[in-house]
């Protein structure tokens, strides 16, 4: 109901006009940065994720949409490797990597956030950033010298941390910080890792509706070529934010396009309201 | 270039263990120790040994987060290996310890490349059934192991062919110490190093780890060799130094026995072991001196105060009292003016 009511409070245009234009041009030449094709997960006799077609292309800003209990998390944990499907494949950059292992995606270019926090709370901010980094510059091996002392690290962990300004708390234990500050260096550990595809899990999750603008903010400063899918409830930041969107129900796809097509879409307003209203 | 790099991020963000005169400190009191209880020389080399044993459980325990009851699993295999070699192959006792925490490592490669895809209290039960299997692996195999009567008899050679065992343990006592300096300073390189923060952060969050691309299942097996190596080490020394090996070594009280004395003193630590392992096997000589009836409900009692007043172990006890009186001090500075 909260979330229905959102949704009839949008206003009628999306504010980033013009992008289905581009979209419908991005779509028609360049190759997907991320695809499934035919996904299913089954539980027993419940299945959770059905058939699911889904292509992010480069640069995406693609917003994966549905009521609670429709799959999303399911679908991330299927792309990133985290669960294995039933049937269906996932491509990255067009290789397949449905048998492919979640670290190795990683390795890939594949970056994910998690809807609850899962960040390293007994260690320092900075090193909560340095931790990708010496995975991505090829240090995890190294038994001897200090990151505090590898130029690329730190150079790249207080750039990181400015932009996020979370520089002034690098220092503090994780465990110490306030939800919102914890719920950017969940944002920050992938971008450390300098995805060609981020998987953001309801980045807003947790936060006030006066405080998301920061995680926007943050969204809205991501670099370009970085292709996103993300899951999110806060129907305020989905229009805001994405330009292309997919709706989830029951585990398979009922419908994708624009922001103003899936606002005008008599379905998804049903789903969302509840058929009775519909 | 390490100044500039310095000024990009706060103090302490990329913490690690730095020198510092406390550091001094337990070297000064084992050498102190050395020339001051020149008659408690046999159980001071035991002492060391055990600290060994404590750090190699640590970098697995403290640093990695592996749940370990079996490690005296690598001291005892440690201890047959340098057993065996000294009484077959050569006397000569440094080789013996490479002998010795090489065969260790080699086990701890094996079982952890088995063992570590399970974590908690399963890794725990496996971990512990391990030791039990090596035991009677031990048992039975009387040609090479002695099988219940354990190994004896052996001859330690001079140590750089300069320095031969005394009877008072004294050569003991400082070979013991010079293992222990260079395993030290080995794992503090280890635990400060890019690959120490990585073992660090499966601790914390494995599942996370994964996620950034780390190899978890490959750095836990590395963590738990090098952690295995060092145990054979002290296992090693340990034959070397007392001339005998039993059954005792691979046993499942000897596993826990390390464990409690590195809770008591602090995981995880660096320095736990060195707190707790001389404290616990102190306590547990004098305990036994005093009362040789009721010392285990002595030692038993100090046990249950600790876990009560000291959970995160001694070192942690210190922090916190440390930090007190410090934040107290600060309040009576700013009321001062006024």
């Amino acid at each position: 109901m909260n979330l229905a009511s959102r949704m009839d409070a949008l206003p009628a245009q999306p504010l980033s006009s013009g992008s289905s234009a581009a979209f419908a041009a991005a779509s028609a030449s360049a190759a997907c940065a991320l695809e499934t094709r035919g996904l299913c997960k089954r539980y027993g006799a419940i299945e959770v994720t059905r058939n699911v077609d889904l292509r992010i292309e480069r640069g995406a800003r693609h917003a994966l949409i549905g009521p609670n209990g429709a799959g999303k998390t399911t679908f991330v944990n299927l792309v990133t490797g985290m669960v294995a499907p039933t049937a269906g494949s996932i491509y990255l950059d067009g290789r397949e990597v449905t048998l492919v292992s979640a670290q190795k995606r990683v390795v890939g270019g594949l970056a994910r956030t998690f809807q609850i926090n899962t960040l390293f709370t007994e260690l320092t901010v900075a090193e909560n950033i340095a931790i990708p980094l010496v995975q991505r510059l090829g240090l995890g091996w190294k038994l001897w010298g200090k990151p505090a002392h590898h130029a690329g690290v730190v150079e790249e962990a207080a750039a990181l941390l400015e932009q996020l300004g979370l520089l002034p708390l690098a220092s503090r234990r994780v465990n110490e910080l306030a939800y919102g500050q914890r719920r950017m260096i969940e944002i920050a550990i992938a971008l450390a890792l300098k995805p060609q595809v981020l998987l953001l899990d309801e980045p807003a999750a947790g936060i006030p509706n006066g405080e998301s603008g920061m995680i926007l903010d943050l969204l809205e400063r991501l670099p370009e070529h970085i292709s996103i899918l993300f899951i999110e409830h806060d129907m305020n930041l989905v229009f805001r934010f994405a330009k292309k969107i997919t709706v989830l129900v029951e585990g398979s796809v009922l419908t994708e396009g624009t922001p103003a097509e899936i606002r005008a879409d008599e379905r998804v307003r049903n789903v969302y309201l509840g058929r009775r209203h519909g | 270039m390490n100044t500039i790099v310095r000024q990009l991020l706060p103090a302490g963000a990329l913490p690690f263990y730095r020198l510092r005169l406390a550091d001094v400190l337990p070297w000064v009191v084992a050498i102190a120790a050395f020339f001051l209880f020149d008659t408690y020389m046999s159980i001071g080399a035991q002492i060391l040994i055990m600290v060994i044993f404590g750090i190699s459980l640590d970098l697995a325990l403290g640093f990695a987060g592996i749940n370990t009851l079996g490690h005296a699993a690598f001291f005892g295999v440690g201890a047959y290996a340098a057993g065996y070699f000294s009484l077959h192959v050569s006397p000569e006792p440094l080789s013996g310890l490479l002998v010795a925490g090489g065969l260790a490592a080699l086990i701890g490669l094996l079982s952890g490349w088995l063992l570590l895809r399970t974590s908690g209290l399963a890794l725990l039960m496996l971990t512990m059934v391990t030791t039990v299997v090596l035991h009677e692996f031990a048992n039975s195999w009387r040609s090479v192991t002695g099988g219940a009567d354990g190994l004896s008899g052996m001859e330690t050679a001079p140590l750089l062919g300069l320095f031969s065992f005394d009877l008072y343990g004294k050569t003991a006592y400082l070979y013991a110490l010079g293992v222990l300096f260079v395993v030290f300073f080995a794992v503090r390189i280890i635990a400060n190093s890019p690959f120490g923060l990585s073992i660090r952060g499966i601790r914390e969050n494995a599942k996370r780890m994964l996620l950034v691309g780390t190899p978890v299942h490959a750095k836990l097996i590395l963590a738990y060799t090098l952690s295995a190596a060092i145990a054979g080490v002290a296992g090693g020394l340990s034959a070397q130094i007392t001339r005998t090996v039993s059954l005792d070594l691979l046993s499942f009280q000897l596993s826990g026995n390390i464990l409690i004395m590195l809770i008591v003193g602090g995981v995880g630590r660096l320095y736990g072991a060195f707190i707790g392992i001389p404290l616990y096997m102190l306590l547990l000589d004098r305990a036994a001196a005093i009362d040789p009836f009721h010392w285990m409900f002595f030692v038993g009692i100090a046990l249950i105060l600790l876990v009560r007043f000291a959970p995160g172990g001694l070192l942690a006890l210190t922090a916190q009292l440390y930090a007190r009186v410090r934040g107290r001090l600060a309040v009576n500075f700013a009321k001062e003016p006024q």
